[in-house]
């Protein structure tokens, strides 16, 4: 199951990333970081739907996000 | 952050990126066009022969967040500076990091004439129509009609003058061998960028003279607007303003010529 | 035994540079001193250099920054106009800590003023031109050959203070011709400079050279570590001394201008007066307690320049405990000879 990590002390509730996420399951949460930024989340639930494609990593400016895709998947993408 | 057993990591942040945050404000691009510039330094297995040219502006902190040998250029002056190090070390690959007050406005002789010499360095010119760091002054390159600090009406032709078109202007000179206007508002792009960004590093390598590449960016604090809401304003008037292709490669017109 | 050529100033300055190892020349055209691009574009390829006329005095100091940071021995050249436009990068340059030599041919001022010689740029060359508190060294020929002496020792002081120093010529220095010992001092060593110039973080932490301190307290420690430089620097002052033991009255007068003086002291001696001259060979450290020393000894000064009047501050600032220093000013636009310092020198004398 492909997977996503935010380093949520980076994060700058800019949501350039919950743009760009194919399956729109990236939000932002009430939780604030250390700066006082609401950072972005993806739910337990929603995490399944995750392909991979790191298209939120591409475009968060603060290398917040790290992306995990899952071998079978990978398999099936290529 | 340890890689499961039946998956593989697909994307995280490049070494050459110093593992800290940076001073940017939220959504501004110049955190990704420094990331594209430390993965494309990765992958060509440049960083230890690389010296960055800083210069004044958001990002005279670059040397901060990148871990390159760099020098501080005075405002506008990086060409030059970069000139005098790529001079002495023509073995080392050069390249200046500027914003379009630093390039276009006060720097403009510095690299008119850089290119025009067809200096073997690379030009990372980001482009986000303001003066950030002083503000959200008036650039060469803000938009007629945009309101900033020191075009409180919005900008007019009549006593401001257009935006000044960069990526085209260099292509005309004779010593630049490459010259692109990318933009950073969607994946696409952003992946064009930086295969733009590698294009560029490869033409120095091949030093064929001066790669120019202008990156279209946001500046949300000082355009006064979130970050979605100042990408979409990159996509929708940015753009249309600043089109984006290749206006120069020596490398295509010597496979044609080929 | 080194060659002796007959050389201009401006030749001179290229030679010197060229045996003190100057691997880049960067710079733009300007009279009274375009000999030094001219004959550098000729020797300096050769030599395996790079010459590069630039856009703008602007840019060939920052081009000569950009040098420095790897650790290159280089110069740039320009005469009193295009050294206002080079402060930026010098001030940059002595705050970066980067070594580097800038040659003025000093000419009228100010504005265009004129092609001819002048001491005007003397406040200018020795309270750093540019902004902040800064210091350069600052070294005054008054000969083709100490022209092309202190090239070299202008290369080395660079690198043994990680400075920029300025080489304060002038119209006549540049333009008159007379035989040069071309000498060749020790090669520079490849690794000079190894342990701070930038060349790519290749197994070692990134180095950067940069001078912007935004952190609380950061910009007064680097202020302090550059007044401390400055304080180290007070060793490298010299100066010319002639007659002066006996003498009652002091002539301090540097460059051409001091040298001119110093035929007219040799003729008021010859005359049976008793003069004697002090010609600062360094502007910066300049040689206060010398000058101190000899007013100690209750002799008078006169200060003469080629200008209306700036060394002569430095001449009062160094006697002020004991006496005071008359001035004679030889307007620029003018060509001065020994006669015309005759009559104020024995007018100082009374």
């Amino acid at each position: 199951m492909s997977r996503v990590v935010f380093l949520a002390e980076r994060c700058k509730g800019c949501l350039l990333c919950t743009l760009a996420c194919p399956k729109k399951i990236i939000e932002q949460s009430s939780r604030f970081n250390r700066n006082g930024y609401k950072v972005v989340e993806v739910s337990d639930e929603n995490m399944s739907k995750c392909i991979g494609c790191a298209f939120c990593a591409t475009v968060c400016p603060d290398c917040v996000i790290t992306v995990y895709r899952s071998k079978k998947a990978a398999k099936g993408e290529e | 952050m340890s890689v499961h057993q039946n998956e593989e990591l697909v994307f995280s942040a490049p070494k050459l990126m110093a593992d800290k945050p940076t001073h940017y404000c939220p959504g501004c691009h110049h955190g990704t066009a420094h990331r594209l510039v430390a993965e494309v330094l990765e992958e060509m297995n440049l960083p230890e022969e690389t010296i960055c040219i800083g210069s004044i502006g958001c990002s005279v902190f670059i040397y901060n967040y990148m871990g390159l040998d760099a020098v501080e250029a005075p405002h506008g002056r990086a060409p030059a500076v970069a000139t005098g190090v790529k001079r002495s070390r023509p073995d080392r690959i050069v390249f200046t990091y500027q914003g379009d007050g630093d390039l276009a406005s006060i720097g403009l002789a510095e690299i008119m004439h850089a290119a025009n010499r067809g200096e073997r360095i690379t030009i990372i010119f980001v482009n986000n129509t303001v003066y950030g760091m002083t503000g959200g002054q008036m650039a060469p390159t803000t938009l007629i009609g945009q309101k900033t600090t020191t075009t409180p009406g919005g900008r007019t032709l009549e006593s401001e003058g257009a935006p000044m078109k960069m990526a085209e202007i260099i292509a005309t000179l004779g010593g630049c061998a490459y010259s692109t206007r990318v933009a950073l508002d969607t994946v696409p792009n952003i992946r064009k960028a930086k295969k733009a960004i590698r294009h560029a590093f490869e033409v120095q390598r091949k030093e064929l003279g001066l790669s120019f590449v202008e990156i279209l960016a946001t500046c949300p604090t000082n355009w006064r607007m979130d970050a979605v809401t100042a990408n979409k304003r990159l996509t929708e008037e940015m753009i249309p303003a600043f089109p984006l292709g290749v206006f120069v490669d020596a490398v295509a017109e010597a496979k044609e010529g080929a | 035994m080194s060659e002796i050529k007959l050389l201009t100033g401006n030749e001179a300055v290229v030679h010197g540079a060229l045996a003190a190892g100057c691997r880049c020349y960067f710079g733009y055209p300007i009279t009274p001193q375009n000999a030094i691009p001219e004959l550098m574009s000729q020797l300096l390829p050769a030599a395996g250099g790079q010459f590069v006329q630039a856009e703008s005095e602007v840019a060939s100091a920052n081009m000569l920054l950009g040098a420095a940071a790897t650790g290159t021995r280089a110069m740039t050249s320009s005469s009193s106009p295009g050294i206002s436009l080079k402060q930026e990068a010098i001030s940059y340059m002595a705050a970066s800590h980067l070594p580097g030599v800038i040659v003025n041919m000093n000419r009228g001022g100010p504005g265009l003023g004129d092609i001819g010689s002048s001491q005007g740029d003397y406040f200018q060359s020795t309270r750093g031109g540019g902004h902040g508190d800064y210091r350069t060294l600052v070294l005054a020929p008054a000969s083709c050959q100490e022209a092309y002496d202190m090239m070299i020792q202008a290369f080395d002081l660079a690198f043994k203070y990680r400075n920029p120093v300025l080489v304060l010529g002038d119209a006549i220095v540049a333009q008159m011709k007379e035989p040069v010992k071309m000498w060749k001092p020790e090669p520079v060593s490849s690794d000079e400079a190894a342990e701070w110039r930038l060349e790519g973080a290749a197994g070692r932490e990134s180095r950067v050279i940069m001078s912007l301190y935004l952190a609380e307290g950061a910009l007064a420690q680097q202020n302090r570590n550059l007044v401390a430089k400055y304080e180290a620097m007070r060793a490298e002052v010299g100066a010319e001394t002639y007659e002066t033991a006996d003498a009652d009255l002091i002539v301090v007068a540097y460059g051409s201008i001091g040298r001119i003086a110093k035929s007219s002291v040799r003729r008021l001696r010859e005359q049976g007066h008793k003069v004697g001259l002090v010609r600062p060979l360094t502007l910066y450290p300049y040689p206060d307690k010398m000058l101190e020393n000899l007013a100690a000894q209750g002799k008078k000064f006169i200060t003469i320049e080629h200008n209306t009047g700036q060394m002569v501050e430095d001449v009062r600032l160094a006697v002020r405990r004991y006496t005071d220093s008359s001035f004679f000013g030889y307007m620029p636009g003018n060509m001065p000879a020994s006669e015309d310092f005759m009559e104020p020198i024995l007018k100082a004398l009374e």
